[in-house]
């Protein structure tokens, strides 16, 4: 695709309103699969974790996974949805080698969850809130091979092989309704609410939410209206949308790609497109000959679930404090601005903060050890600050023995480079490296005499009530104890030395 | 009345991946036009206010625990398999919608 | 022929508790017998010989070694009906499409035969899929009648019932989706019996029509078939369909049934049920029966169920629907046949071809009418309508039910029919199932037991009993059984013709 195919992005703003609609599956982590008690761990020799029900073998039948049921209650109540007091799998018929029964049980009008909202926090502190339509239980498909032709694509291979391990993990699949009036910053809404929802998903403990392995998937429907237009726009799905980033540069992508297409007067085609991670582009699918028709009907292996009033509120009892509730509370009772709290949201320091002040450290430490020293220490080794080899309970310790005074600030941070290079824990670090504070004062009044006997000048200032003068003693003790003295309390033994 | 066509068989038989002669396409449209004629009475109830039924039992909230059961070896889950590489399933070229 | 062919399996189980006979030498006899008029009966599809052996021999170990007997059928023989999985057998449910296939499990059923000692000698012929009314439509070849081998043996367990009526097994499992195992109980002289739907497990049973199929018991008297359905029934947490509630006592209520004594027993016959269409000597057996359930001082009523017209018809959607959907999974990718797979042609194109080559034209027909019945537009006039009926169909039940203790109607119109006489009409061989069909779309439990002779064929008096009331109609069956036995001379069984035995 060449950029004359596509429109500038601020003219296409200034010509359309996007409109978005986003499609995400989650993987659930139970234990086992949606319909049958095979393992739902990731990967495995291929063929391993199946049955006669999740290879769909004559006569087999699934009973539903009572713990999906519930992860898939869970999600609803923390995406603020209803939850259907009765409701129903139903087949969806289609055929596809990656599908052992040639149909996927799914739940098709009668969704376990629907009608709620998740609200959006963009970069810079605006919330958006997106409604979800739905919330529904089905199973994944398995895995295919593509040998032959080009590099595993499935265009040109010359046959394929199928592993069905992952056929029946149980998946939710949220709907959002459409999401108008985003403008211009259409591609961070979508990025912004996938991203809400994998920490809120998270939170709840449900799926491990990877982008990468596919335990999280997107898709966007993205469609252009005309300015001031009352009628949606043709709308293109695109899959294959396997990070954050990428659906951001999706949903950039198709706007410009449909309004360039729209403004030369052409007509979009309602289809399914497949983003391409390398080039940051979309392209189109195969054109089916028919139109697909489901045929949706209840699935008569299958009886209703109807969750009582009584097990939801239990189910609700069960949620952890939500990602939004927490960031809150948290800005309540560490009294940070806006800014702060967005700050440590962007560096991802809530969790680490909170979990370090959980281990005794005053908040207002843990929140500048996490994102001044250790934010440096992460950005240069390129990592998240959650995955420096530090504790939150490792970092209280060391804002303790700073406390006790043990520790000063500079000797802190030798500390902390000691734990980050797997030296043990701070005490251990403190004991190897020799970093304690010497506060036997006898020792300190030793290094002040002698200080002071070298600088007779300055001590004589110092006598005469130039107190500021004795900051050069304090100096040449810290040099002399390398550092390891209390400079507080240097200063102190300076000033009594000298009858100050 | 509605009847099925000679097109609609062959459509319906696209949708049901039946490779369908010319002979059975005559003869089908011609058997199923005669059913669904025949069948087709069950629509006189479309407009009643009657509750479907797709369930006889009335049974709801069949669960299974979250607990692992022992499924197939790969041999045997594979065993009458038409074709096998590498352990897994062989089969013809797939049309995906990623053409 | 010998002797132990001919006994009863409860006569049979009597026999190997009390030591007069092995099970292996009972299992001989009947694989002898199988050897010798399966050639023209065409009962089996697999006999399974060298495992019916080691069964039976397991029984009499077993016994020897003086443990107690796993069940009151331990050692006794059963034909299975080839739509239900064991390990170490193929299982090809009549169809090209399954022809060889072993598959890796065993269905509850089969597993609950084994646990209790029943010797499964092999497995028996059916339409394709259990589709059909006359075992016609097996891709392996028809059954014959044993009352007249130019005649079918009922459809879809002709196998089954087949095997009962040439004494090649006391014991068999059908399976019931529209009267499987009703219809052939009813023309071939034998017993059969459909449970209630979700009394049976449908774990292994390879699925026509999820909501409606039901496994159950055949045999040749109603006491044989309520010790083979206390051996089969139960609950089973593989099929989210089965209800968790005690098998109903059917083995004690055909014991009481046999003292012949119907006095308080309410019986409701079906007006619906007769008239055009029903064969002359099939309404004068049926009018007999009533007349004998009269007789033993059950009280006759007439009943109207005016939503049973409408039960043909709402089957014949229901049923390809779930089917169309069922028989998706048949796509030669990970079993079964495969077809035309010549290293160019897609996966897609490999599948149709396997379908066109694998599946008979009954089966193709009803996918395609399931796949019309329930595409976008169409699924509230037909699909929808016809679940409306359901609602319809088991009020009429319910109504009938409050009023009556059983419903009675002709099994099936007409007697045994000959073989190709409705092969290219097929709404003529779907009115077989008119009477059969309510109580699966209802899913209450009903059975068929022989009822006389018309024109030296046989026709079934059909029971029905509300659900999980199984017993009332063991009792009804077992008296009226009583009394025709004697005023018949003997169970109607004994008239099946000799068969030429091969030798």
């Amino acid at each position: 695709m060449t950029t004359a195919e596509l429109m500038d992005y601020a003219e296409v703003i200034t010509r359309f309103d996007p409109v978005l609609g986003l499609e995400v599956h989650v993987e659930l982590s139970t234990a086992t699969k949606m319909f049958c008690g095979c393992s739902n761990r990731f990967g495995g020799e291929p063929n391993t974790h199946v049955c006669p029900t999740c290879l769909g073998l004559p006569g087999s039948l699934p009973v539903v996974n009572a713990v999906a049921v519930e992860s898939a209650i869970r999600i609803g109540l923390a995406l603020n949805c209803e939850i259907a007091p009765w409701c129903r799998f139903a087949r969806k018929n289609y055929f596809y080698p990656d599908m052992p029964k040639n149909f996927q049980t799914s739940q098709y009008d009668e969704p376990i969850a629907f009608n709620g909202y998740l609200d959006v926090t963009l970069d810079d502190g605006e919330v958006v809130r997106v409604q979800i339509e739905r919330a529904h239980m089905e199973e994944d498909t398995g895995k295919s091979l593509h040998v032959g032709g080009a590099t595993g694509r499935i265009h040109g291979a010359e046959h394929s092989l199928l592993d069905y391990n992952r056929a029946g993990v149980p998946l939710i699949e949220i709907v959002t309704k459409t999401i108008e009036g985003t403008g211009e910053r259409a591609p961070e809404v979508a990025r912004a609410y996938v991203s809400t929802l994998r920490d809120l998903l998270q939170a709840l403990d449900v799926s491990d939410v990877r982008m990468d392995q596919g335990s999280l998937r997107c898709d966007a429907n993205v469609s252009l209206m005309e300015r001031g237009a009352a009628e949606f726009g043709t709308r293109t799905e695109t899959k294959n949308v396997n990070s954050l980033r990428s659906v951001e540069r999706a949903v950039r992508f198709e706007m410009t790609r449909q309004a360039a297409i729209l403004a030369s007067g052409g007509s979009i085609l309602q289809e399914t497109r497949h983003f391409e991670e390398a080039s940051g582009t979309t392209r189109a699918g195969r054109r089916k000959e028919t139109s697909e028709d489901y045929r949706y009907f209840p699935e008569p292996d299958l009886v209703p679930i109807a969750p009582s009033a009584e097990w939801v509120q239990e189910l609700r009892g069960t949620l952890p404090e939500l990602p939004a509730e927490r960031r809150k509370r948290v800005q309540a009772e560490w009294s940070l601005t806006d800014l702060e709290l967005r700050d440590l949201v962007n560096a991802g320091a809530i969790d680490l903060v909170a979990a370090t002040a959980d281990a005794g450290a005053p908040p207002a430490e843990a929140r500048s050890w996490w994102m001044s020293y250790l934010s440096q220490q992460a950005n240069a080794r390129g990592v998240d600050l959650g995955a420096l080899p530090i504790t939150p309970g490792q970092v209280a310790r060391v804002i303790a023995l700073v406390a006790d005074g043990a520790l000063t600030n500079k000797l802190a941070r030798d500390v902390v480079d000691g734990v980050l290079a797997g030296e043990g824990e701070p005490d251990h670090v403190v004991e190897t490296r020799g970093l304690k504070v010497v506060s036997d004062d006898s020792a300190l009044y030793a290094a002040v005499d002698e200080a002071l006997a070298a600088n007779p000048d300055v001590a004589t200032k110092i006598r005469e009530g130039k107190h500021a003068a004795a900051g050069a003693i304090v100096g040449a003790v810290m040099k002399a104890t390398q550092g390891q003295a209390d400079a507080k309390r240097v200063r102190e033994l300076i000033l009594t030395r000298c009858g100050a | 009345m509605p009847s099925i066509s000679r097109d609609e068989v062959a459509h319906l038989a696209r949708l049901a991946r039946l490779a369908v002669t010319e002979a059975e396409l005559d003869l089908f449209a011609g058997q199923l036009d005669q059913i669904v004629a025949a069948v087709a009475q069950v629509g006189q109830v479309a407009d009643q206010d009657i509750p479907p039924t797709s369930h006889s039992v009335p049974l709801t909230n069949v669960f299974r625990a979250d607990v692992v059961r022992p499924g197939l070896t790969q041999q045997q889950a594979t065993a009458a398999a038409p074709a096998v590489e590498d352990g897994r399933f062989r089969v013809p070229r797939i049309l995906g919608e990623e053409a | 022929m010998t002797e132990l062919t001919r006994l009863d399996a409860a006569d049979i189980a009597a026999k190997i508790a009390a030591k007069e006979v092995s099970a292996v030498e009972v299992t001989q006899a009947h694989l002898d017998r199988i050897a010798a008029v399966d050639h023209a009966v065409h009962a089996f599809l697999h006999v399974d010989t060298e495992r019916a052996l080691a069964a039976a021999k397991a029984v009499d170990d077993n016994a020897a070694a003086g443990l107690p007997a796993a069940s009151p059928l331990a050692g006794v023989p059963l034909a299975l009906k080839d739509v239900l999985t064991m390990q170490g057998a193929p299982t090809t449910c009549g169809s090209k499409v399954l022809e060889n296939w072993q598959p890796p499990y065993d269905a509850t059923v089969t597993q609950r035969l084994q646990a209790a000692g029943v010797v499964i000698l092999g497995k028996t012929n059916m339409d394709e899929f259990a589709m059909g009314s006359s075992t016609e439509n097996s891709a392996f070849g028809p059954t014959r009648n044993p009352w007249d081998l130019d005649r079918i043996p009922g459809g879809s367990g002709g196998g089954s019932s087949a095997a009962l009526a040439a004494f090649e097994a006391p014991l068999a499992i059908g399976t019931d989706t529209g009267g499987s195992i009703r219809q052939p109980g009813a023309v071939t002289g034998t017993v059969g019996v459909k449970p209630t739907y979700g009394t049976v497990s449908r774990f292994g049973l390879v699925a026509f029509s999820s909501s409606l199929d039901q496994a159950g018991p055949c045999a040749r008297t109603v006491l044989d078939a309520a010790l083979l359905h206390e051996v089969i029934a139960g609950h089973d947490p593989l099929d989210s369909t089965s209800i968790d509630a005690p098998v109903p006592p059917v083995v004690a209520a055909a014991l009481e049934g046999a003292n012949g004594d119907l006095k308080g027993v309410k019986v409701g016959v079906v007006t619906e049920f007769a008239g055009d269409g029903y064969e002359p000597g099939v309404a004068e057996a049926f009018t007999a029966a009533v007349d004998q359930l009269r007789a033993l001082g059950a009280e006759i009523v007439e009943v109207s169920c005016p939503s049973f017209d409408l039960a043909l018809p709402a089957y014949y959607l229901i049923a390809p629907s779930e089917a169309s959907s069922n028989l998706a999974r048949f796509d030669a990718m990970r079993y079964g046949l495969r077809v035309g797979d010549d290293a160019t042609r897609s996966a897609e194109e490999v599948m149709s071809l396997t379908r066109a080559a694998g599946f008979g034209p009954e089966v193709k027909r009803r996918i395609i009418l399931g796949t019309y019945a329930l595409s976008a537009g169409y699924y509230d006039a037909y699909y929808g309508s016809a679940q409306k009926v359901r609602t319809l169909i088991m009020r009429d039940f319910d109504a009938a039910f409050a009023s009556v203790d059983v419903l009675v109607s002709p099994t099936t119109p007409t007697t045994a029919f000959k073989i190709g006489e409705r092969t290219a009409d097929p709404m003529a061989m779907y009115r077989a199932d008119l009477c059969t069909i309510p109580s699966n779309l209802a899913g209450n439990a009903a059975l068929s037991v022989p009822c006389g002779l018309s024109d030296g064929l046989p026709v079934g008096l059909q029971i029905m009993s509300p659900a999980l009331q199984d017993q009332r109609g063991y009792r009804v069956a077992a008296a009226y059984e009583v009394a025709r036995n004697a005023a018949q001379g003997g169970p109607l069984i004994n008239r099946v013709p000799e068969l030429e035995v091969a030798h």
